[in-house]
């Protein structure tokens, strides 16, 4: 799914997010990125989901060079993904039910079909009952959920999120992570961008962790061995 | 694998048909926003109304200027002042001789009797006249030249009347038509710069606005860019305020001036009395109707293409 190889990225001004990373992930497989803020993370997630263009390096995502990868072509590769933020970058001027079809709208549903996974997404979140909701109006972590939901809609091959649990308390990010690993169970390759290193310990999934750029332990290499 | 990657994609038909509903989505959607900000769109709406009355009211006035001055076209004559040996019953003759030409519609014969009394009426002279001891004046037959003859044909028809002996001058006076044909030929012209300029402003208005709106929706556009909104996707409702935008703008500077129009057509009216004038007031035809509001109408469309195509691009999640 993901295949990274010596990945470098150096912002203007000098600064090197991440110096010769490489990292693969297969299909299907699921992971947690961790670290300290300023690791990296967020720089490898915005590489994937071709928000950043690597400087030095070899990026293939589902057998797609995105290094050479003509502009045009990035919101047909996006559609393969499904970006979870910390934030959750909701759309407050309309209903939960909205956002989360906004995925379907764009990539052309038939209309009965956009209500129908529309409702099997918000189902799997367990907000199903609030997607005529206003999401100001839902708790923290229904957002985060509401969020999720817009992430699967349209059933990504590859899940992204960064600090999902970032706002949320132990309980609720526990709730959070779960939603994760029952779509990784599926079939759907997860990578999972988090310092909660105590919950992540828990859930006994592979484990990437970086430091000032570069990768410092690495359990998927194991794995794949 | 890199099949996968279109495995979830509708079929065509699918994609055509959405694409076709997700116009019409973006079409509902601009209007509904403009009903749900009912007061800053209608301001911008009024702005360009009232910016666009201004030349679609100079080209209603210079098109009743042309139908005046096209009616004072065919009203050219000549007038043909006779020998004046020439005696009233020779000179009634030839009167009736012109009158059968084919190069000439109708003649108006005026006596040297007549003229003086004419003269008498109205050069305020009166009395003093009465001392001249013989009429100065020669017998005269104004000459209407079939309606629409143009310039050339009438210098030929001119030279030719004057060569009959019985005529003394032959005069044709368009010096003052020209001057006038001038004028109105100025006045066209500033009103095409008017329209140029007037279009380009509202141009700029909706350019503007939809510019505004783009950065009021910013976090919107990154959201639907980052989960996978292709750039058509995300300019089309921005296009279709903008059509809206020209659209309603193009009808309301149509209302004004056919308002106006009611405002003006009571002094109009009392001006033709006045003048026993024919004249009627020119209205917007169906044609200019539909000139007006399409031509608003791609105003709008090419000014949030404008703004579509400078902003729109910039906007990439970081």
């Amino acid at each position: 799914m993901i295949h990274f190889h010596n990945i470098t990225k150096r912002y203007p001004g000098g600064h090197e997010a991440l110096s010769n990373v490489t990292l693969n992930l297969e299909a299907g497989e699921m992971a947690f990125l961790t670290g300290h803020s300023g690791a990296g993370k967020s720089t490898l997630l915005k590489i994937i989901s071709l928000i950043e263009k690597p400087t030095r390096g070899q990026a293939i995502l589902n057998q797609i060079n995105l290094n050479t990868l003509p502009i045009t072509r990035i919101p047909y590769i996006r559609r393969n993904i499904g970006i979870i933020f910390q934030d959750h970058q909701l759309l407050f001027d309309r209903p939960v039910f909205d956002n989360v079809a906004m995925p379907l709208i764009i990539q052309g549903y038939a209309r009965h079909e956009i209500a129908k996974r529309t409702r099997a997404a918000l189902d799997k979140v367990g907000l199903l009952h609030k997607e005529k909701s206003m999401p100001i109006t839902l708790s923290g972590g229904e957002q985060q959920r509401v969020g999720i939901a817009r992430a699967v809609v349209h059933k990504p091959m590859l899940l992204l999120a960064d600090e999902p649990t970032g706002n949320l308390d132990p309980v609720l990010s526990r709730e959070i992570m779960q939603i994760f690993i029952d779509f990784h169970q599926v079939g759907v390759s997860v990578l999972v961008a988090s310092h909660d290193l105590n919950l992540i310990e828990e859930l006994q999934k592979p484990v990437v962790t970086l430091n000032k750029g570069k990768i410092i332990h690495n359990d998927l290499e194991s794995l794949h061995e | 694998m890199s099949d996968n990657i279109h495995q979830h994609r509708p079929n065509i038909f699918h994609k055509i048909s959405s694409w076709l509903l997700h116009h019409f989505q973006s079409l509902v959607f601009s209007l509904g926003k403009i009903y749900r900000s009912p007061s800053s769109t209608l301001m911008t709406i009024a702005v360009i109304g009232i910016t666009l009355t201004l030349p679609s009211g100079f080209y209603l006035l210079l098109k009743n200027i042309q139908s005046i001055s096209g009616d004072l076209r065919s009203s050219t004559q000549i007038t043909l002042y006779l020998d004046m040996d020439l005696n009233t019953a020779n000179a009634q003759k030839f009167n009736s001789e012109l009158k059968n030409r084919p190069d000439i519609a109708s003649t108006i014969f005026i006596s040297r009797k007549q003229a003086l009394k004419d003269f008498k009426n109205t050069s305020g002279f009166g009395k003093s006249l009465d001392h001249l001891e013989s009429n100065p004046l020669p017998h005269a037959i104004i000459v209407q030249p079939p309606a629409g003859t143009d310039t050339l044909i009438l210098k030929t028809l001119l030279s030719k009347l004057e060569s009959l002996p019985q005529v003394d001058i032959a005069k044709l006076d368009t010096e003052w038509l020209e001057k006038l044909f001038t004028i109105i030929e100025i006045a066209k012209r500033t009103v095409i710069i008017i329209s140029l300029l007037f279009s380009f402003a509202v141009l700029l208005i909706i350019g503007n606005t939809i510019r505004l709106d783009i950065q009021s929706r910013y976090q919107e556009i990154i959201v639907t860019k980052l989960i996978g909104a292709t750039n058509a996707f995300i300019r089309r409702p921005f296009l279709y305020s903008g059509v809206w935008y020209g659209l309603f703008g193009g009808l309301l500077s149509w209302l004004i001036v056919e308002l106006s129009l009611i405002a003006l057509s009571g002094p109009i009216s009392t001006l033709n009395l006045l003048y026993q004038s024919q004249y009627h007031l020119i209205t917007f035809s169906f044609i200019d109707f539909i000139i007006i509001i399409s031509a608003s109408t791609l105003l709008g469309l090419a000014g949030s293409w404008l703004a579509v195509a400078r902003h729109l691009n910039d906007i990439e999640p970081t």
